[in-house]
């Protein structure tokens, strides 16, 4: 049983920081690359998940997923967990992606790549550590993540029992067992 | 052929510069950098005009910014930016596989006959990092030249090289010179390399330029104290023509506390006051041994000696630098003694207005 409980949970994080990738590297690139209007508005917005406790951010991505019918769901847990788990994400693959020594991106250009094969060709390959390690610590947040699997996936099947409620129930269950005494 | 002329925060600048080696010479800070940079399009001036061979590369009235992928300037970055994941063969590889109507075949015998241009067959196969540094100089600047460029910038990466790299390096480009009709612009903080390689040069000053022309001219003749205090010109005087005498073809030039006889300064007038610049190495100096200084002699107290790799350096009270040959003088002079310091005529030159 603990070891269903460990494979959900690694797959729910793992989706997550895949989801979470998928959005935060093209944002990332565009922030390290890129001066645009608005650029500090989309950093306050990418913040909001590090800046509201779990339990509100969770109310209200659930009230806007919602409107789209994801409630309660496997999909609906996923894509919470990825919201919560962006703004590490974007803060270590842009950090990484800044730390980049622009004479490479720029060599590129000069020797008639356009951006996209820069970005396979140099910057990918030459900032892959670093952008795991951004995702390794996306998937753990995801992974610790207790607040919004709890609020998701509390009253949905038994399957939904991740590793950090699983840690609850089984400490629920020991603290029955062992009956602390609580002074009135 | 390319003509320059834009500004930016810092930078006003308008030049031109044809076929063979133009070297920007400045300090750091100068704006050499952000000139070369400009003309790549890695980054953007506030208005002007860059043209390479009628080609509009960047129009601030127009608008026309031309993506560097799309202007066609080889350049050869002061860190070098070999892509360090990739062969040296796949560093030449990477321009080609832009020119999409370049067959595959092609491309491959391309690059092969750059390898074997700049003596990198050997080391091919390695990635930057395992090669030795001549090798990867040398395939920077194949790099920059694979693609057909239309004029190369380079970006001094020999500043802080050893002898026998910068020499080396050197050796490059006057091949690269030679072998090719291209502009190439050399962003440079050394007079050497802008003797030994540059057909013209342009001094930059906080991202004006303050003077053009062939390198000897302009270490001949600075433009002004400015120019003078760039290019290293040690010795400089503020002075004041006293007399004029164009039938001996004399001047007399007075300084703070002694007079010269310097050559006829043609242009200038009685009472001008002007700078007055020698190099150190055509003063002369001997140990004052009482008798009465000549003409154009001065009595100085040595404040300072100082041994350099093929002479002699003296530091004298008033700011007087001489620098003789070793040999000249055996025994090490000591400090606070009173020497003549001749200044020949000949070899006083005299720049503008103070």
């Amino acid at each position: 049983m603990p070891l269903d409980w460990l494979g959900l949970a690694l797959r729910y994080a793992g989706s997550a920081t895949v989801l979470a990738a998928l959005m935060g590297l093209p944002l990332a690139w565009l922030r390290s690359h890129r001066r645009f209007p608005g650029r500090e508005l989309l950093d306050a917005v990418a913040n909001l998940p590090f800046l509201l406790p779990p339990a509100v951010l969770v109310y209200y991505l659930l009230s806007a997923l919602g409107i789209w019918k994801l409630h309660f769901s496997w999909d609906a847990a996923v894509a919470v967990s990825a919201v919560y788990t962006l703004p590490v994400l974007l803060h270590m693959m842009r950090a990484s992606l800044e730390s980049l020594d622009p004479s490479f991106e720029n060599a590129a250009r000069g020797l008639g790549a356009g951006e996209w094969r820069v970005f396979c060709r140099v910057t990918l390959p030459l900032a892959w550590r670093a952008l795991l390690r951004a995702m390794l610590a996306g998937f753990l947040r995801a992974f610790a993540d207790f607040a919004a699997t709890l609020m998701v996936a509390r009253n949905a099947t038994p399957a939904f029992l991740m590793l950090p409620l699983a840690a609850v129930a089984t400490l629920g269950i020991a603290l029955r067992v062992w009956r602390p005494r609580v002074p009135a | 052929m390319i003509q320059v002329r834009f500004a930016a925060p810092g930078v006003d600048v308008e030049f031109q510069a044809a076929s063979g080696i133009t070297a920007l010479f400045g300090a750091a800070g100068a704006g050499k950098t952000f000139i070369l940079d400009a003309i790549a399009g890695f980054a953007t001036p506030a208005s002007g005009r860059i043209i390479l061979d009628d080609e509009i590369l960047f129009d601030g009235a127009s608008r026309v910014n031309l993506p560097p992928r799309h202007r066609h300037c080889g350049y050869v970055a002061r860190q070098w930016a070999l892509f360090p994941h990739m062969t040296l063969h796949d560093n030449l590889l990477f321009p080609l596989a832009a020119l999409a109507r370049l067959p595959r075949l092609d491309r491959h015998r391309r690059v092969k006959e750059m390898l074997e241009r700049f003596a990198l067959q050997g080391s091919a196969s390695r990635r930057p990092r395992d090669v030795s540094p001549a090798d990867r100089l040398r395939a920077t600047v194949a790099r920059a030249l694979i693609g057909e460029p239309k004029m190369l910038l380079v970006d001094d990466p020999a500043a802080g090289l050893d002898i026998a790299l910068r020499e080396e390096w050197h050796k490059t480009l006057r091949l690269v010179r030679d072998e090719t009709s291209l502009p190439i612009l050399l962003a440079t903080r050394d007079a050497d390399t802008c003797f030994e390689l540059a057909g013209s040069m342009l001094l930059l000053n906080r991202g004006h330029v303050l003077q053009s022309g062939a390198p000897r001219k302009v270490f001949d003749q600075p433009a002004g104290l400015e120019a003078a205090r760039l290019l290293g010109i040690r010795n400089l005087f503020p002075a004041e023509i006293v007399a004029l005498d164009p039938g001996r073809n004399t001047s007399r030039l007075r300084l703070e506390n002694f007079e010269l006889t310097g050559p006829y300064l043609p242009g200038r007038l009685r009472g001008d006051r002007v700078w007055l610049c020698v190099e150190p190495g055509r003063l002369r100096a001997a140990p004052h041994d009482g008798a009465k200084p000549s003409a154009n002699q001065v009595a100085a107290r040595l404040e300072r000696a100082s041994e350099m790799p093929r002479a002699l350096r003296l530091e004298f009270a008033g700011g007087i630098v001489a620098e003789i040959a070793r040999r000249e003088f055996d025994p090490q002079p000591k400090d606070n003694e009173e020497w003549l310091v001749e200044f020949p005529p000949h070899a006083l030159r005299v720049l503008g207005c103070p």
